[in-house]
């Protein structure tokens, strides 16, 4: 049992039935779709680009608990950040959700991330992690040009 | 007791579920530290020991290519081969020439639909799909429906899961060059009226397809009794080794089909001038078969013919009764489908834990269920769901499995309380 309480830890467990930034963003600039064909989970990502950073990121959609806290933490964690930025949390949050804790010589660089670090016992969890992080990254990268100002 | 004297009916041996289960080498073992219970066979059967040793024994002894060779290893593949088909015909009461051999149900669908379908659906015509039905009985009409410029239209069901039959006859105009149907809906457990449904299309002149996947392994089939003109199956989902599955189709339909697909086996002969093709159902045979397959899936029929399909369906219907009752009395348990007839499958939701949470967290109690769509997205639309949770029951599952699981999901709802 200690493998399932490092999963659906407190925080991911709160995340996910109470989810932070959940609902249409009002005057978004980009948004993107993520689907995970495997379940069928759904989710829609928005963000409000303003001088090159994310000012806000909310999401709606369905989706397991894992994959509705990734999302509840991540738009919370992204505001403030730039493109580039949001890349390198992804791919500390990426190495994370797939090698576990063990790969990071700086768990405090972890932040709030750290809680995901149960997932990598799970490898068919990865997946419902991740969706939310590659969707906003289509968001930010696929609608780059229209939405600097 | 019963009473000297009178003559009691002829009652077949009891079922006895823990001497099959010793068959079933897979289900002796445990997944994290605790004993596997096995409740996605509906994805996948395990195999008996009977099946697993006639393949081994088939790469031992006989392995060689059919229907070419002279020599002693090729006869006797050739042999086991042909044996297998013949098998088959036998347990779905058909004739040999009938019986093709394919990679599964969705390879026969596909092939049917790119040969028969071809010849008779057109510009402006439709083909009826059940709302029951897996992805592998809706896009291959689709891909022949976008190809022919005809549509696929969705008959409907009811808030049970049970099919609409005024709704489904409704359909049936004169455009309607095909309907498919499944023997059970893989995601709810329904047993359609099958026979009614036939009998619906066929006053009409509709050629029907039957999806026996998930019916067969539970219901049997009778393809003469039934009346339809193509049934379809795979091997795996009746103890038989994934690879192989079957085509029925009444011979006048094979005879007049084209080929699906080209190459050796399939061929009277050729010339750069003119190819003539070899008989049905070789003609559907291209290249090497699944031999070892064949001969896996013939031993699978021959283990179930053994213990009896009566026995086996008696015993499940006792195995889903006690699950249905079990899973109603866990709080927050809502059964998705709760059709007339049910087989093999139970579809459920507990409380508002995704069913993908509720997967893994009974996994690691060595329950295997499946969680999502269960590749019928139009029955989770249907419902308005985006996935649900599904235990499937075979002819190895016990009250225990029952209990093991209904113990795993209050762990489950203790994580999530």
């Amino acid at each position: 049992m200690t493998e399932l309480t490092d999963l659906y830890q407190e925080v991911i467990l709160d995340h996910g039935k109470r989810p932070r930034n959940f609902g249409p963003l009002e005057g978004a600039t980009a948004s993107a779709e993520g689907l995970n064909p495997l379940c069928g989970d759904h989710l829609v990502l928005q963000v409000k680009v303003a001088g090159g950073k994310v000012e806000e990121a909310r999401f709606t959609g369905t989706g397991c608990a894992i994959s509705r806290a990734s999302a509840s933490v991540m738009t919370g964690l992204v505001k403030g950040k730039t493109a580039a930025e949001v890349d390198a949390m992804f791919s500390t949050f990426h190495a994370l959700v797939t090698e576990g804790p063990g790969a990071h010589s700086d768990l405090a660089a972890l932040g709030k991330l750290a809680v995901f670090g149960g997932v990598h016992e799970f490898p068919t969890r990865v997946k419902c992690a991740s969706l939310a992080w590659h969707t906003l990254r289509s968001a930010l990268h696929g609608g780059g040009a229209t939405t600097t100002e | 007791m019963t009473t000297v004297g009178t003559l009691a009916p002829a009652r077949p041996a009891p079922f006895d579920v823990a001497a099959r289960r010793a068959e079933f080498p897979a289900l002796d073992q445990q997944v994290y530290g605790k004993p596997l219970v096995y409740l996605d066979s509906a994805a996948t059967a395990q195999k008996p020991r009977a099946v697993i040793d006639a393949i081994s024994r088939f790469y031992e002894r006989d392995n060689a290519n059919v229907h070419r060779g002279v020599h002693a290893l090729s006869e006797r593949a050739t042999k086991a081969y042909e044996g297998a088909r013949a098998t088959v015909a036998r347990f779905i009461n058909a004739e040999v020439r009938e019986v093709v051999f394919v990679r599964g149900a969705t390879e026969a669908v596909n092939l049917v639909a790119q040969t028969f379908g071809r010849q008779r659906v057109q510009a402006g015509d439709e083909i009826v799909v059940t709302t029951l039905e897996h992805h592998s009985n809706i896009v291959p009409w689709q891909l022949l429906a976008a190809a022919q410029g005809a549509k696929v239209v969705p008959a409907p069901i009811d808030d049970a899961g049970d099919l609409d039959l005024p709704g489904l006859e409704r359909l049936l105009g004169p455009r309607v060059k095909l309907l498919a149907v499944t023997q059970v809906s893989n995601a709810l457990g329904t047993v359609t009226p099958i026979e009614a449904v036939v009998a619906l299309a066929r006053a009409r002149g509709i050629p029907v397809l039957v999806d026996g996947a998930q019916g067969v392994p539970h219901l049997g089939v009778d393809v003469r009794a039934l009346g339809a003109d193509f049934y379809v199956f795979s091997g795996h989902k009746l103890y038989g080794p994934t690879g192989i599955g079957v085509l029925w189709a009444r011979r006048e339909h094979l005879e007049a089909m084209p080929p699906w697909q080209g190459g050796g086996d399939m061929i009277r002969s050729v010339t750069f001038e003119r190819t003539t093709w070899n008989d049905v159902p070789y003609k559907f045979e291209a290249g090497t078969p699944d031999i070892a397959g064949a001969v896996g899936l013939a031993a699978a029929i021959d283990y179930l013919g053994a213990i009896g399909l009566p026995a086996i369906a008696a015993h499940e219907a006792a195995v889903l009764r006690e699950a249905e009752a079990a899973l109603r009395a866990v709080p927050g348990v809502r059964l998705i489908g709760t059709p007339r007839a049910r087989a093999g499958v139970i579809s459920f939701l507990v409380g508002d834990i995704h069913p993908h949470d509720l997967a893994t967290i009974v996994d690691r109690q060595g329950v295997a269920i499946r969680a999502g769509h269960h590749c019928a997205q139009p029955v989770m639309q249907r419902f308005g769901l985006a996935a649900t949770a599904r235990a499937s029951f075979a002819l190895y599952s016990t009250s225990g499995d029952v209990e093991a699981l209904v113990r795993a999901l209050h762990a489950a709802i203790k994580v999530f309380a």
